[in-house]
């Protein structure tokens, strides 16, 4: 059923994928999800991740951070490399993996305490360093999220007292403080409203420039608005992935271009 | 009949709302009556005593003087242990059946503990009294002067002095623990059960332990229901008798060792309602029975007082 070509990144310095998925597949229990996915993920790059409902991409992205082992009836066989180095190695340490990778959710989550304490969560548990140091991390985190100016009076607030838009930029904030190389997105903008979706789509564009961005969206202007690549995935399958241009204005596959100009999803 | 009837089914509305009013009414007018009650009954205690009755440690019939220091004293301190050791124990349990067991194992053992709740208190009592008692005296209490110096160690040497008895503060805070302790898990497990998996998700997908999880996260999260829990378990410690009168010693006297004979309110009131032949002496047991009626609800007032002012500090969840 698919046919995944695996683009050639000429446009950038180092065409060497970020994240390798070969022969993925995916089950929940004895239901199959995902069948053997095959997908490059493009350095600093925006790649968007699409499909109707149940077609497995959040699944999908939830293997990369090893996320779904918490849940004892999933499981995934196939290979998914970082850096050419696969994430389920032995020698892989699940807690710094997961610095490494980090992730978004669809409903903004920022923990019960203030939001200089959501940003510092993760530098405390990844690194040893003094206050002063750390108070400058926070900022700058919450900087590369485009939130300081906005909560900088407001250090000591509850995290969960910001609005929708502002806890999901808290929450990219606490991601980036941690250094991570991927950022993974799971639909962040489907519980937030269209001026706050629009400001973190602006963020987007500008951290790709420090990191490799995975997003997963229902909302396919979204997708041709911010991503570089695009992988349409139907029914557990990976359809059809290249250059979002080339998905959006020429798709190759009849799905592709059935879901693209609304017919079904 | 059909008059009747019909005459329900037009005012339904109205006769519904005073039958939930008077219900309703019934709770307050219970517990001012009791207070009433209680503060009447009490009155020539009151009278000859005052409020110095708080800080009076003197309990002799023989003089018909009272005092309820010593009974607030081993009230406190038998709580104080229990939840010392019950409060840490569900938390790690509730963990273990939310987060870390097979769902079987978790069945298993969740239903385990609530029956820990069923079992009367008098079966404790007995139990503490020809079980426990003896082998806390026998091991555990030459196991912690002894093998661990705690008898010799600084500040909290004192403590730990005395003879090895079996019956005292310590054992009546044990017991007192296992009695409270299937309450407090429940509650926490059902409070860590309800934290949303995207919250805990995006905490592991922070690179968390799962005990950073736990005490940075979830136990936050849901600090509301974690105190209430806690103030539960709190309740039912201060107010418990049965158990405690077997275990405590029942000595009106006060002890900086956890090894010594106390008593409690409850203990008090409990073992000395047959014997009170004097009005004063009667009416000094009901003073005590208003003292720790006042305790329990300045304990509730305080606790939710605190619960929400941690709720506007970290903007807790649940």
């Amino acid at each position: 059923m698919s046919e995944t070509k695996l683009p050639l990144y000429g446009d950038l310095a180092d065409p060497t994928p970020k994240i390798s998925v070969r022969g993925l597949d995916f089950f929940y229990g004895n239901h199959q999800a995902l069948y053997a996915n095959d997908l490059d993920i493009a350095p600093n790059r925006v790649t968007a991740v699409i499909g109707p409902s149940g077609c497995g991409k959040s699944t999908h992205l939830r293997v990369y951070n090893r996320i779904f082992e918490l849940y004892r009836d999933q499981q995934a066989k196939g290979e998914v490399l970082l850096n050419g180095e696969s994430i389920f190695a032995p020698s892989v340490k699940l807690l710094e993996l997961r610095r490494r990778i980090g992730m978004i959710f669809q409903k903004p989550t920022p923990f019960p305490m203030s939001v200089y304490e959501n940003v510092a969560y993760g530098i405390r548990l990844h690194y040893t360093v003094a206050k002063s140091e750390l108070d400058g991390r926070v900022e700058e985190a919450l900087k590369g999220a485009a939130l300081w100016e906005e909560v900088r009076d407001l250090l000591n607030r509850p995290g969960t007292a910001l609005s929708g838009g502002q806890q999901q930029r808290l929450c990219i904030a606490r991601a980036i403080a941690v250094e991570p190389e991927v950022l993974l997105m799971d639909e962040p903008t489907s519980a937030i409203d269209p001026i706050a979706t629009a400001k973190i789509e602006e963020l987007v564009e500008g951290l790709k420039g420090r990191y490799t961005l995975v997003i997963v969206t229902h909302n396919m202007q979204q997708a041709a608005r911010i991503s570089d690549f695009t992988a349409f995935f139907f029914k557990g399958y990976i359809i059809e992935f290249g250059e979002t241009k080339q998905i959006f204005t020429n798709p190759k596959n009849k799905k592709t271009e059935e879901y693209i100009t609304g017919r079904f999803g | 009949m059909s008059r009747f009837g019909s005459y329900l089914s037009e005012h339904f509305e109205t006769i519904f709302r005073w039958f939930t009013i008077v219900c309703a009414a019934t709770v307050l007018f219970i517990m001012a009556a009791m207070f009433i009650q209680l503060a009447w009954n009490a009155r020539l205690a009151i009278g000859e005593f005052g409020i110095g009755f708080l800080w009076s440690d003197v309990w002799d019939p023989a003089l018909n003087k009272y005092g309820a220091f010593s009974s607030i004293y081993g009230t406190l301190v038998s709580t104080l242990i229990a939840l010392f050791i019950a409060v840490p124990m569900s938390v790690v349990i509730a963990l273990f059946l939310v987060e870390l067991a097979h769902p079987t194992v978790s069945k298993v053992v969740g239903g385990a503990i609530e029956l820990l709740a069923a079992i009367p208190s008098i079966i404790y009592g007995m139990w503490g009294l020809f079980v426990f008692a003896p082998f806390m005296a026998e091991k555990v209490q030459p196991f912690l002067q002894e093998t661990l110096g705690l008898e010799k160690a600084p500040l909290i040497g004192k403590f730990f002095s005395g003879a090895p008895m079996g019956i005292g503060m310590l054992t009546t805070g044990i017991i007192l623990a296992l009695m409270v302790l299937p309450f407090i898990t429940a509650v926490m497990r059902d409070v860590f059960a309800m934290v949303p998996p995207v919250v805990k998700e995006s905490a592991y997908g922070m690179g968390s332990t799962t005990w950073e999880v736990t005490h940075k996260v979830t136990l936050r999260y849901g600090i509301q229901g974690v105190i209430g829990a806690c103030f539960l378990g709190l309740g039912r410690a201060l107010g418990e008798t049965m158990a405690v009168t077997f275990v405590i010693g029942n000595a009106h006297h006060i002890s900086a060792s956890f090894f010594d004979a106390g008593n409690s309110i409850a203990s008090t009131l409990a073992n000395e309602f047959a014997e009170a032949s004097e009005p004063i002496y009667l009416h000094s047991l009901i003073y005590l029975g208003l003292v720790l009626l006042v305790m329990t609800f300045l304990i509730q007032f305080a606790a939710q007082w605190w619960v929400r002012r941690l709720k506007k500090g970290m903007g807790a969840g649940l």
